[in-house]
């Protein structure tokens, strides 16, 4: 998951937050996987009614939720899912984690057999400035949503939305909504061609269901 | 054995339909309780000791020179916080500190038990407190709170009385007694059984005691509560009270002396008939086996909020173990939180200071509280 301190890429989390917490309709059964210290579950909570659950790989931050009333049970994104019955929720959000997990493509999978939709939020890769820092200075990106050197990163599996949308293609998810945000956090244009978000989108949020 | 606690009666008619089918009547439960009972009961917290614990699960209020053995967790200010909750804890049946069990008098035949007490079951156990939570007027328990055997009876309490948990926090335990677990106590009970003052479970009535069996089946048990590196770390090679090895089987190291003494402190405060008894109910138990061979049935359209907690090091009852648990209430849906708190004490930890496990247990009271609407009145005095 990505830790970082700059100001400006927690209000971006948090209005991607936002952004997540309209896609979800009223008193929705919501699991969020990798919820960290619960905030987008107690957002969901607070302004949705959702039931909301999550899965979070830190004993501290379980607890953490936990204190704020959240049913939070450590697990492992990549290990544990398949223990949940299919259609569980009516949500399974994936909020920045994708990147960090072992197996992206089975992540999603079993977010669709767990949920009636899944909603993934990740750094778009493709963003100019990842572009011009591989291009220009020939090494790895390293930006304020993507903090840690090459060596230390555990963003093991980051992605373009172009590629983002190869993978709902394969799992079978139909793309229900999808939202780029850009440097400042503000959604573009829903006219804006696919190139043009993956080019100046920053982040991107996914509404998918099963096809 | 335990003269102080106060005790509820259940007379004949009133007895208890064990499961082995024998009917249990009269009997009696021995208790203490902490706090206050708000004006609504929907404070009271019911605690399930473990295999050798007992109802004084916290510090006497009235006499500073008795400690209770949960007294890191459960006292005024506490995680479980008796100033705010209504702790209740009860001597289990089969137990040897109040409640009836092995060495209490058959009231068919005027003389002690023995081996004449039926053979119980943690249901069993759990049958017993509810009717005697029943005679506290209570009709809801705001939680039920176990470490190890106190987390079998939680489960089984959830499973059996939905609608009277409104949460529950089973503890380093399990669903069903592993075969690991079978075999250890039962050089447990072999240890006791193998001692020639056991007489046959008579040596209350013959005036002895089997000691040494009862400190081995204790020692043995010792070390499956703790880890390697707790070991390690205590007491690593240390020699005691000595500078070299004797040459003999006398205590050389640090950790043959603990175990020893461990041992023998235990024998003190605990009846070797109740050691046999307690550990058959916990290696009966089985709650799948209970429910169609499927864990989650027993815990189907259940509105109880969860808490489940096991650590590292414990491979006693192992974390996989209570993953099972918490597999079985998600696939009920049910409101369930899980933490594995990192910690090199085996499965002792439960008993000592842990503060995660401490701040997890009041977050979650806390928010459940909040959730469910509970008033929780502060301790006359102790109030803002």
């Amino acid at each position: 998951m990505i830790v970082t301190e700059t100001v400006e890429h927690k209000n971006r989390i948090s209005i991607a937050h936002l952004v997540i917490s309209e896609m979800v309709r009223e008193n929705a059964r919501v699991i969020d996987i990798g919820c960290g210290d619960g905030s987008l579950l107690k957002l969901l909570k607070d302004t949705k009614g959702a039931d909301a659950r999550g899965i979070e790989i830190s004993p501290e931050r379980v607890s953490l939720c936990m204190a704020q009333g959240l049913s939070v049970i450590q697990g492992d994104a990549d290990r544990d899912l398949v223990d949940y019955p299919a259609a569980s929720f009516d949500y399974a959000i994936l909020s920045e984690t994708i990147q960090a997990v072992q197996s992206p493509e089975l992540v999603l999978r079993q977010l669709l057999r767990i949920a009636e939709r899944a909603i993934v939020s990740f750094p778009n890769f493709g963003h100019w400035q990842v572009r011009m820092q591989l291009l220009l200075n020939g090494r790895m990106p390293v930006t304020d949503n993507m903090p840690n050197a090459w060596y230390e990163t555990p963003n093991i599996h980051l992605c373009t939305i172009k590629d983002f949308e190869d993978l709902c293609d394969r799992v079978d998810a139909k793309v229900e909504k999808a939202v780029a945000l850009n440097s400042k956090g503000r959604r573009l244009g829903i006219n804006f061609p696919i190139a043009v978000q993956n080019l100046i989108g920053k982040q991107a949020v996914f509404v998918l269901r099963r096809r | 054995m335990e003269p102080n606690s106060k005790i509820v009666r259940f007379e004949h008619g009133d007895g208890l339909l064990l499961d082995s089918g024998v009917r249990l009547e009269p009997f009696e439960i021995a208790y203490e309780t902490y706090g206050t009972l708000n004006q609504d009961r929907s404070n009271a917290i019911l605690i399930c000791h473990a295999l050798t614990g007992d109802q004084h699960v916290a510090d006497d209020p009235e006499d500073s020179e008795k400690s209770g053995w949960w007294s890191n967790l459960v006292g005024p200010g506490k995680a479980l916080d008796s100033d705010k909750y209504f702790v209740i804890c009860s001597n289990v049946l089969g137990g040897c500190m109040g409640s009836t069990g092995p060495s209490s008098i058959n009231p068919e035949t005027g003389k002690i038990y023995g081996l004449d007490f039926p053979v119980i079951t943690i249901s069993d156990m759990v049958r017993a407190q509810a009717m005697f939570i029943d005679r506290l007027g209570i009709e809801r328990l705001f939680s039920v709170v176990g470490g190890s055997m106190g987390g079998m009876q939680v489960l089984e309490w959830a499973a059996r009385y939905p609608e009277r948990v409104l949460t529950a926090i089973p503890i380093a335990t399990s669903h069903r007694h592993s075969s690991q677990n079978i075999a250890f106590h039962e050089v447990g009970r072999q240890a006791v059984m193998a001692d020639p003052d056991w007489r046959q479970g008579r040596y209350l009535d013959e005036g002895c005691n089997p000691r040494s069996g009862l400190a081995v089946a204790r020692m043995a048990a010792h070390i499956t509560y703790l880890s390697d590196e707790a070991l390690h770390q205590k007491f690593g090679r240390s020699l005691q009270d000595r500078d070299s090895l004797t040459f003999g089987f006398d205590a050389d190291f640090q950790v043959e002396s603990y175990l020893r003494y461990q041992g023998y402190r235990f024998v003190d405060r605990f009846d070797a008939n109740s050691y046999l008894y307690i550990t058959r109910a916990m290696d009966y138990f089985d709650m799948p086996k209970d429910h169609g061979g499927i864990l989650a049935n027993a815990f189907k359209d259940t509105k109880s909020r969860f808490c489940v907690i096991s650590f590292t090091s414990d491979w006693l009852y192992p974390t996989r173990e209570s993953r099972e648990i918490v597999k079985a209430l998600n696939a009920v849906a049910a409101n369930v939180s899980f933490v594995e708190i990192n910690s090199e004490k085996g499965h002792d930890a439960f008993l000592l200071d842990e503060p995660e496990m401490f701040s997890t247990v009041s977050g979650f009271l806390d928010a459940s509280a909040d959730a469910l609407g509970i008033t929780l009145e502060q301790a006359q005095g102790k109030g803002v």
